[in-house]
């Protein structure tokens, strides 16, 4: 009974913050903040700005294991649509969110042999390559440019979501010469069939192919990638469902560290952002955990979703705006 | 149920051990930095009262004004060049950032020599090209043009 009453609490706790997130009038009210926030002199308000980030990231642990995504991808555009900090902090920061996550997560999906690490090596090795160009590419380009391009593939993103359809073990009547080669094959373990099930891989080299892509908007944009690694991983290349998933987080252990080197030397990390950050997304996905079991994923999924589609909205006006279009 | 066929391979258990090590590290040291920071323990380089000032700008922008108001070095502070700043609560939590960011490199680099003594050719050598192509990101060689 009173885990129920936790539980429904929980989820309007979650549900009026996505409610907040979601209105135009914090929209506007962060930007109004955003204009006026260069102090002449010290800020002696500088504070608030961490604690609200540190809040913010908090909701947004709760919402990423809610609905089944990744930090990164909720972090760039909400923090960079929505916060006053410069989008190439916000994408440094952004990397490191999904780096720790990523970390955090991957010795146990390793240890588990749910994340594969023979799947993931000749993946991490063309994505990591990639992650380094887009860092480079995305950090010469003019921030309009990038927030006009950012914008337009979290919209992708949401489209990607609605129409993505999941396989939890696809058929792969053979294994291709280059997975049998490599030797990309495993056993694990089903519980709730309670089967041992041998997985192997095809379409390796479109596979990889495709992975190109996905490095190098992972670096641009500092967004972790797991929207994309996973129906690649296995609609595509015919991975296990749980394979394909484990190995993706795991993945941007690797990814995300080559393009967070790049943003890292380049110095766009404060701090004061990336810290809060990481510590509210930690503990938000701490709580999201135990909200899992009560949440209605459904729900959370058309949240997430809506959210994505707002910031993503948002980015694009922000990028038309510099350039003198106004949308809205 | 046999769980042989399902463990992990050794290479795999050996990375997850690092990383993990490395993990626990990081996340440590990056509670207790953030800490001597933000209670202003250890003094830093740009004061907290104001950051605020500098978050909103391009971070070439960023650089240039921190290196005019408080560094006064001829480069611009990027690259490694947080080391020689260490004495600072701002820069001294670059050092939790870079090993939470390094850890990988070593992970690979542990697990090669394996590979090729098992004679996983492809996988050691492929092994081997992620740590140049992650110390060459980390080296801060790869120049990248400022907007």
């Amino acid at each position: 009974m009173l885990g129920n009453i936790k539980g429904k609490a929980g989820m309007l706790f979650v549900s009026l913050m996505c409610t907040i997130m979601l209105s135009p009038a914090w929209a506007l009210a962060s930007e109004v903040v955003a204009m006026d926030q260069i102090p002449a002199a010290g800020d002696p308000g500088w504070w608030k700005w961490p604690v609200i980030l540190l809040f913010v990231t908090f909701v947004m642990g709760i919402i990423a294991v809610l609905g089944g995504v990744g930090g990164g991808v909720l972090f760039v555009p909400i923090i960079g649509g929505f916060f006053p900090f410069h989008l190439d902090f916000v994408r440094g920061a952004g990397l490191l969110v999904a780096l720790c996550g990523a970390l955090a997560a991957g010795p146990g999906l390793l240890k588990a042999n749910l994340a594969s690490l023979r799947l993931a090596m000749p993946v991490a090795l063309i994505a990591s390559t990639m992650a380094i160009v887009g860092a480079m590419v995305g950090l010469a380009l003019p921030t309009h440019i990038v927030q006009l391009a950012l914008g337009g593939t979290i919209l992708g993103i949401v489209a990607i979501m609605l129409s993505a359809k999941k396989s939890t073990v696809p058929h792969v009547p053979q294994a291709d010469a280059l997975s049998s080669a490599l030797r990309i094959t495993g056993v694990f373990y089903e519980p709730t069939t309670k089967e041992e099930i041998n997985w192997k891989v095809h379409r390796t080299i479109p596979g990889l192919l495709t992975f190109i892509i996905i490095g190098f908007m992972a670096g641009m944009f500092g967004l972790g990638a797991g929207w994309a690694n996973v129906p690649v991983l296995n609609l595509m290349m015919g991975a296990p469902l749980k394979i394909s998933v484990a190995t993706s987080k795991f993945l941007l252990s690797i990814t995300d560290t080559s393009a967070a080197w790049i943003y890292f030397n380049k110095g766009c990390v404060i701090p004061m952002m990336v810290v809060p950050s990481l510590i509210g997304i930690m503990l938000g996905s701490f709580v999201g955990v135990r909200l899992l079991k009560v949440a209605k994923p459904t729900f959370i999924r058309w949240m997430v979703i809506a959210i994505l589609l707002f910031a993503g909205l948002k980015a694009v006006q922000k990028g038309l705006s510099t350039m003198g279009i106004n949308l809205f | 149920m046999s769980n042989h066929n399902t463990q992990a391979t050794e290479e795999q258990v050996l990375y997850a051990a690092i990383l993990e090590k490395g993990m626990y590290t990081g996340l440590a040291l990056m509670v207790i930095t953030f800490a001597l920071y933000v209670f202003g323990i250890v003094p830093s380089v740009v004061p907290l009262s104001e950051i605020s000032i500098y978050w909103s700008t391009p971070v070439h922008e960023y650089l240039v004004a921190i290196n005019t108001n408080f560094l006064h070095w001829e480069q611009l502070p990027t690259g490694w060049s947080w080391m020689k700043l260490l004495g600072y609560g701002d820069f001294l939590n670059f050092l939790p950032i870079a090993i939470l960011s390094g850890i990988t490199i070593v992970c690979y680099m542990v697990i090669t020599p394996g590979l090729f003594a098992r004679k996983d050719k492809a996988m050691a050598f492929m092994a081997l090209a992620e740590v140049v192509i992650l110390t060459l990101a980390a080296s801060g060689l790869l120049s990248v043009g400022a907007h």
